[in-house]
């Protein structure tokens, strides 16, 4: 440690740091709140006329509910596999390890447009099956599991492999001890794991874009929208509500992936990733 | 999925112990699904990119005209080669911005609020990309708030106008998007830096600035390394962004591979211009591994 005296220039950038990541974030609630239909400052009053509006667009309604049950059933199917992977990857050593999950975490690292791109082709071209929510909901499962694995992990490495093995030498089943001396343990994490992943499909838009059929996802209307000048308020209004649940499921997350660390007895700075 | 992997392999699996074959067939789920969404359809992408769009249906004769014509066709080289530079930009940009970021949280932050900073960091990354990025467009319009502001204050008189629909534009944007990807991965090689060490550096006589630059950033190379490599490759696909704020003079190879594929109905050359893509990143990012690797090597003797 470099002692306890803390370098001013350097916590001014941090905090411009912040501020700069934050801009966007702060502007979108400024103009969802406007009442202009230019989104330009200075601003020009405060109206809830665009939260209104959202109210009353039936193709909203419709992109809201199919993006709902994408992200649900992503974030479910996402977290079953990933608890596979991790597990498997925290307990075990077995040949060919790394290569496996190395394949696995691939489309961390992958730009989503060829994920996009590689299904559609199968899909459309190979199968000549049709668009639809289930595309979707195939590719955001292959997208989310790596973020499951990477918060499920620090669950089950921070585990005491001995409370397992305990239960089975006092007579459990091996299903029976993961699922009453385990399972409690990394439930946090598996809480976490969902939210998260739910985030990643409610927000993720270029792979919905090619792969959505005639069912939009809330990203793909909203790009929709973006075309007519005079619909951005309601953009701005809608965005708004995005980034607040957003932000709501993240410090929901946060707070059952630090209960997890806690309750495996750690102390853990690492954020999600 | 037991038998999957029995019939698979009934002599391999005989000689692997009790604990190799539970963690295979524990792994074996997810592992499928990664082959069959994952690891086939890049197969089926690589194969189309030999194959050619003949009017309506694909010609599936190998040939490698797809190839031949993506290099011959200027506007081609120009998005590729402008994506890969944007990228290398966007990366640096990042990258330097954000290690003072993750030394102070690191270094200068108390333990119990590092938690809440990684927190903070990560907050804006989670929202809604397409949201964001539109924002930046409002941002950095003609009549958008920081040129308004800037007027507002009298720091300029005409609006700035090199900062919305170019390349400029791009690198802000993703350099914003990016950020928390560049952040976390130093964070964590920094916080695993014995703190000894460096009181060691500076008892043996080295200033502040030498144990920097001889101690910590050559143990907090990986973080860099995986910083780097983490933005360097997907920016290099976005598509959002050079669409949104990018203008003419800013579009990137992605918004090429979606117009062959959802417009032209072209796949197989949308498939050989991702193919040329992924495999110039592939090259960009080893000759990268492999410079800092010898930087590393030099640190050492």
């Amino acid at each position: 440690m470099s002692g306890p005296r803390k370098p001013r220039g350097l916590t001014v950038y941090a905090i411009a740091y912040l501020i700069f990541l934050y801009a966007p974030i702060i502007l979108l609630p400024m103009f969802a709140f406007n009442a202009s239909t230019i989104i330009a400052f200075p601003l020009q009053g405060f109206t809830t006329e665009w939260f209104v509006r959202l109210t009353g667009v039936q193709a909203l309604h419709t992109a809201v509910r199919t993006s709902l049950f994408i992200a649900v059933v992503s974030a479910i199917l996402a977290t079953i596999l990933g608890m596979c992977a991790a597990r498997a990857g925290t307990r075990y050593e077995f040949p060919g390890k790394g290569g496996i999950l190395g394949l696995i975490m691939l489309p961390l690292v992958l730009p989503e447009i060829i994920v996009a791109v590689s299904l559609l082709v199968v899909v459309v071209q190979i199968l000549q099956f049709p668009l639809s929510a289930w595309t979707v909901i195939m590719a955001h499962t292959l997208i989310c599991t790596p973020f499951c694995i990477a918060i499920l992990n620090s669950s089950f490495q921070n585990l005491d492999a001995s409370l397992e093995e305990a239960a089975i030498d006092l007579g459990e089943s091996r299903w029976n001890a993961f699922r009453l001396v385990t399972l409690p343990l990394v439930t946090p994490g598996i809480i976490a794991s969902l939210l998260i992943s739910f985030t990643i499909s409610l927000d993720e838009f270029i792979i919905a874009f090619f792969l959505t059929g005639s069912e939009p996802t809330l990203p793909v209307y909203i790009w929709g929208l973006l075309r007519f000048p005079q619909q951005l308020p309601v953009v701005m209004a809608l965005g708004t509500i995005l980034v607040a649940l957003s932000i709501l499921l993240l410090i929901v997350a946060e707070y059952f992936r630090r209960r997890g660390v806690r309750r495996a007895g750690k102390t853990e700075t690492g954020g999600f990733l | 999925m037991g038998e999957v992997f029995w019939v698979g392999g009934r002599v391999a699996v005989r000689h692997l112990d009790r604990d190799s074959r539970r963690g295979l067939l524990l792994v074996s789920p997810t592992a499928i699904y990664a082959i069959l969404l994952l690891a086939v359809p890049l197969s089926a992408v690589v194969l189309f990119s030999f194959w050619t769009q003949d009017f309506l249906t694909v010609d599936r004769t190998l040939t490698l005209a797809n190839y031949r014509e993506a290099i011959a066709e200027p506007l081609f080289r120009v998005l590729m080669l402008r994506s890969l530079t944007i990228s290398a930009v966007v990366t640096a940009v990042t990258v330097i911005l954000a290690f003072p970021v993750a030394y102070y949280v690191s270094f200068h932050v108390r333990p119990d609020r590092k938690a809440l900073w990684i927190f903070l960091i990560t907050i804006p990354f989670w929202t809604s990309y397409l949201v964001r990025v539109f924002l930046w467009k409002v941002i950095l319009g003609f009549n958008g708030v920081l040129n308004t502001s800037l007027q507002g204050i009298g720091l300029i008189d005409e609006p700035l106008t090199f900062i919305l629909y170019n390349a400029n534009a791009v690198v802000i944007t993703l350099a914003h998007a990016f950020a928390p990807f560049a952040i976390l991965p130093i964070f964590v090689s920094l916080e695993k830096i014995d703190r000894s060490l460096l009181e060691a550096s500076m008892d043996l006589g080295e200033n502040r600035v030498t144990t920097f630059l001889r101690v910590t950033l050559p143990l907090a190379m990986p973080g860099v390394v995986a910083a780097v490599l983490i933005v360097f490759i997907p920016t290099v696909g976005d598509y959002v962004t050079p669409r949104l704020v990018g203008g003419p003079d800013g579009l990137m190879i992605a918004n090429m591979i979606q117009t062959q594929f959802l417009r032209l109905n072209n796949a197989p050359m949308g498939a050989t211009l991702a193919i040329i893509a992924m495999a110039l990143v592939t090259v960009v990012s080893l000759i990268f591994v492999g410079l800092n690797r010898r930087y590393l090597r030099g640190q050492k003797r």
